[in-house]
């Protein structure tokens, strides 16, 4: 009986595993599409509008349609990032050339592990690895996301990698502190670091960043609403310059470094830089979504409760898929609209605005809890 | 059993490992069998806006990047601090509370001492 009942466990993980990658991949490769459309839209051009697998646009009305849309154009790109000659530059270091990618890409998968991505599922728990020290996890595996980048700007050994590489350490440490520092008041009013148990807590006392709908309202969270929202930006702004993108794309700002640490790769090392960019920006979008909007909670129909039924725990999963598009959406919209910080400035917004800030948001809602307790 | 999240989490963090060198495999197998390298001096040389490049990439860089980066481990060391404080924050005692603020107004001064020596102006 335990023996059934470990595999069936080690069969629904992998399956949950399995799930993940899957689902993360398609959400990277459409936002791709997405960021190439929505860019277009903006600059007021069409976009990609020709790809076409050869017997669908043969279909009438749909074939066309989808065509246009561009549906198909991740799967040209894949194909050719995978079929174009992979050259390697004579005076790279061959090893950490090879390695760099790889180790960008790594971290920026393994961060979605903890993260509740849906309430239950039949008798599963929607997480990969729901651990009690989640979000210290989280900043660990983010802190190592530095050194895929400096190791390719190290690796090329050409001035303009080398050159983005070491602007992009200084960039990502500097931001991670922030950010950091900013999730702190969240954790001082939920007591818990466990990423599940964030959500069970706004599930019931309201979303940390707009508190209006809540099982219990308290004044509390409307005290505590101004806190959770300078968080929630301090927390915002900070992912923006940890995934490198604009306005804080100074690592691979075109105007002076051409594409910065990646200029040296082609082919499918570059694809994995590429995907890796769009995969930080996935979990970032997911850590967001979980930490001061409410995870897959909806605070409508019942929809606030861990799930009951296989298609209460499907709509959780959709609410939660939901939520991180829309960040998504949020994250091409403002690479469109923003013009790039220079790089004095970045490190000023950096270390000169928000630690301080951070630090006296932590202190307000500390001496706000003392108070109420 | 079902309670061993570290044990997924390492199944993940291997397939996540097996996932960023798979592509890069099956590129260098497809590289290998179908389409051989063809390097040439102009396609293997050091890009740089199609210049010939001078020198190597051992460039002198701002010193600043050093600096940045030892604040950055003091403040660090003290976010990892704040999270167990935080977690614990509705059953501190008193002293314990003033203790972790004298904690964190200890890191404060250390970063207004940095800001008045100019180490966080980037010049």
């Amino acid at each position: 009986m335990t023996l059934m009942m470990d595999t069936q466990f080690l069969f629904f993980s992998l399956l949950k595993v399995v799930g993940v990658f899957a689902v993360v991949l398609t959400i990277v490769a459409y936002s791709v599409l997405a960021e190439r459309k929505i860019s277009a839209a903006i600059q007021d051009r069409l976009g990609p509008n020709r790809v076409a697998l050869p017997l669908i646009g043969s279909i009438p009305v749909i074939g066309p349609f989808l065509t246009r849309l561009g549906i198909w154009q991740p799967l040209a790109d894949g194909l050719k990032s995978l079929l174009k000659e992979d050259f390697t530059p004579d005076y790279v270091r061959k090893v950490y050339f090879w390695l760099a990618p790889a180790i960008t890409m790594v971290p920026a998968f393994v961060v979605l592990a903890v993260i509740p991505f849906g309430s239950y599922l039949g008798s599963q728990k929607m997480v990969i690895a729901d651990l009690n020290v989640g979000i210290l996890y989280t900043f660990g595996i983010v802190s190592l996301g530095v050194y895929g980048i400096v190791l390719a700007g190290y690796a090329s050994n050409s001035k303009y990698p080398f050159l983005g590489g070491i602007r992009s350490s200084a960039q990502m440490i500097s931001y991670e502190i922030a950010m950091g520092m900013s999730v702190v008041p969240v954790f001082l009013i939920v007591g818990q670091l466990n990423l599940s148990e964030v959500i069970a807590y706004q599930a019931k006392h309201g979303w940390l960043a707009f508190p209006f709908f809540a099982q219990e309202q308290t004044a509390m969270s409307y005290v505590l609403w101004p806190v959770a929202l300078i968080s929630f930006f301090i927390f915002l702004v900070s992912a923006f310059a940890e995934t490198n993108r604009l306005p804080f794309d100074l690592p691979e700002s075109e105007t002076e470094l051409v594409a910065g640490y990646n200029t040296e790769y082609s082919s499918m090392k570059f694809a994995l830089f590429f995907m890796g960019e769009y995969c930080n920006m996935v979990a970032a979008s997911a850590m967001m979504v979980v930490l001061f909007f409410g995870g897959w909670t909806l605070p409508f129909a019942g929809l606030d409760q861990p799930a009951t039924s296989i298609g209460m725990g499907l709509a959780h999963i959709g609410i939660f898929l939901g939520k991180v598009v829309v960040f998504l959406g949020l994250f091409i919209w403002v690479r469109w609209m923003l013009p790039r910080f220079r790089y004095d400035q970045l490190m000023d917004l950096g270390w000169r605005r928000f630690i301080p800030l951070a630090l006296a948001n932590i202190l307000v809602a500390a001496v706000v809890l003392w108070v109420k307790s | 059993m079902p309670d061993q999240p570290y044990l997924l989490l390492v199944i993940f963090i291997l397939a996540a490992i097996g996932f960023a060198l798979l592509p890069l495999g099956v590129a260098a197998l497809w590289a290998k069998f179908f389409s051989p390298a063809k390097p040439g001096p102009d396609k293997n040389a050091t890009y740089e806006c199609g210049l010939v490049s001078k020198g190597d990439a051992w460039v002198q860089f701002k010193s600043e990047y050093y600096l940045y980066g030892i604040i950055f481990l003091i403040f660090d060391v003290e976010v990892i601090f704040l999270m167990p404080f935080a977690v614990a924050f509705g059953g501190l005692s008193v002293g314990a509370f003033i203790a972790m603020m004298v904690f964190i107004l200890l890191l404060v001064e250390g970063l207004a001492w940095a800001w008045v020596k100019g180490v966080l102006t980037w010049k």
